[in-house]
């Protein structure tokens, strides 16, 4: 059923300390609102459970891309097209504007933005993989302060995250890595444009001749939460890529994750993908 | 501002300000539709799919039934009747007859602003870049192709011109 327009509510602070007010004074009552994108789909349906919404969109303090030598930090609002027109992003964590590239077609990509990927929590969004690989940090701004939180730890159950009513995330940290990197992404889905991940597959190598000296892994789909595998990473450092460390790693990759059967797959396919991506990231190091 | 009440809103749209009591959740696809009566904007599915709806916003394609009334304030918005009409066609428009990139017509208006905000970014694509660029809008008449050959033969033809 269509949402009854006057029983709702859109707010747009002029900054974000007038946001972070409001949050404070009636903390749980205001729900975040960034590009819509999410948010617009489920009011369409009628499914909103909060009837007051509080405007990101305009608050300048959440925007723009700034590079140090040490990070790349991102405002809450950059969008898919701000992650894909960056060229040291492109250069350096070129896996999120592989999850840019194929988030929905271009008028999703100029609204829907980083911040409301991940606080959107959907397990299977395409984003936080490559976050995760990435060793991104989150900043959560209130009227009591902020802190910095890395992002492997934000996520805590299906939906659930280490975000207090009253908070926002104001921005994401990349840190930058001076040494050469390989990158893997793929999404699985059930075509290529507009669909949502059946599977999705990150990971991030450092190889010195035939070792994989680190790595990090990290999936969508395949628990209740985007999930970094560190299990499968611990297998896999040191060692170099022989049939038999690749098997062991399927079989640990396949214990570490949870997948579901559900109306987008089953748990048995996802599981199988999951280890085909793997293998495949690993026979592409060089 | 008694809770739920409209608000005010300026906005540009083709060209024309506009000051609107508006709802800040209402879509702007209604707000064109039912306010202005600009009905060249189609809506398909609502929920952010199909494409139908899209318009450009400050010269960026949006799909008109994923924004808020409110953010459509201070904006310039551009819809399919401010691309062409019947006196005078866009480019992208008379490449859609002649190739016959139009079928039921109801994709049309949102598959030409995706092609006229491809165009404005990159006047001499790729087959590839206008598969990309079109990805998001969906039609169920056509197949396809046909629109993609329409979108290339616009910018040869444009190309042509200058
Ligand atoms: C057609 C279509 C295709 C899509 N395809 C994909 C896809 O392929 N992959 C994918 O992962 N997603 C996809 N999405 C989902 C959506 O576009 C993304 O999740 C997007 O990044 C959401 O960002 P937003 O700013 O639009 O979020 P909004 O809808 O504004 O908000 C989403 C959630 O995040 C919260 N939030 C937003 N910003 C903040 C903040 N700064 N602090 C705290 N909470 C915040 C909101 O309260 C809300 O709960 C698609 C959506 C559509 C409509
Ligand atoms: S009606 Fe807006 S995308 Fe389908
Ligand atoms: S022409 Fe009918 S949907 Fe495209």
């Amino acid at each position: 059923m269509r949402a009854y327009l006057p029983a709702y509510e859109l707010k747009a602070p002029r900054d974000l300390g007038e946001a972070l007010a409001l949050l404070a004074r009636e903390p749980g009552l205001w729900k975040p609102f960034a590009g819509g994108t999410d948010l617009m789909v489920l009011f369409a349906a009628g499914k909103l459970e909060h009837k007051k919404f509080l405007s990101l969109w305009q608050l300048k303090e959440l925007k723009g891309i700034e590079v140090t030598p040490e990070a790349v930090t991102l405002g809450a609002l950059t969008t898919y097209t701000e992650v894909l027109s960056h060229p040291v992003l492109a250069s350096e964590f070129p896996l999120l504007g592989q999850a840019a590239r194929e988030t929905g077609g271009v008028a999703t990509q100029n609204r829907g933005t980083l911040a409301g990927n991940i606080a959107n929590a959907s397990p299977a969004a395409d984003s936080p993989p490559a976050l995760l690989v990435y060793d991104a940090e989150l900043e959560l701004v209130s009227a009591r302060g902020s802190r910095w939180v890395p992002y492997d730890a934000f996520h805590t159950g299906y939906k659930q995250m280490k975000l207090c009513p009253d908070e926002l995330i104001r921005r994401l940290r990349l840190p930058r890595s001076s040494r050469p990197r390989q990158h893997y992404y793929r999404k699985v889905g059930t075509r290529k444009a507009q669909a949502i991940s059946k599977v999705v597959f990150a990971g991030v190598a450092e190889v010195e001749g035939d070792t994989i000296r680190d790595l990090r892994l990290a999936l969508g789909s395949v628990a209740p939460t985007v999930l970094r595998c560190r299990k499968t990473e611990d297998v896999l450092r040191g060692k170099s890529v022989e049939p038999a460390t690749v098997a062991l790693a399927r079989t640990t990759l396949a214990e570490e994750i949870s997948p579901i059967d559900d109306f987008r797959s089953t748990a048995r396919y996802r599981r199988q993908i999951s280890q085909n991506l793997l293998e495949d990231f690993l026979l592409s190091l060089q | 501002m008694p809770e739920g009440g409209r608000v005010s809103i300026a906005c540009k749209v083709n060209g024309h300000a506009h000051t609107l009591e508006v709802h800040p959740m209402a879509r702007l696809l209604d707000l064109l539709r039912d306010e202005l009566h600009l009905t060249g904007t189609k809506e398909g599915c609502g929920e952010g799919e199909c494409g139908a709806c899209s318009v450009l916003l400050d010269g960026e394609l949006v799909n008109s039934c994923l924004v808020p009334a409110l953010h459509a304030d201070g904006a310039d918005i551009t819809t399919i009747e401010g691309i062409g009409g019947s006196s005078r066609l866009h480019a992208v428009q008379e490449a859609f007859i002649t190739a016959g990139g139009a079928q039921c017509g109801i994709c049309t208006p949102g598959m030409v602003l995706a092609a006229v905000n491809l165009l404005e970014r990159n006047p001499n694509p790729t087959e590839e870049d206008v598969r990309t660029a079109l990805a998001g809008n969906l039609c169920r008449c056509t197949g396809y192709v046909k629109i993609f050959d329409s979108v290339l033969r616009a910018c040869q033809r444009t190309q042509a011109q200058t």
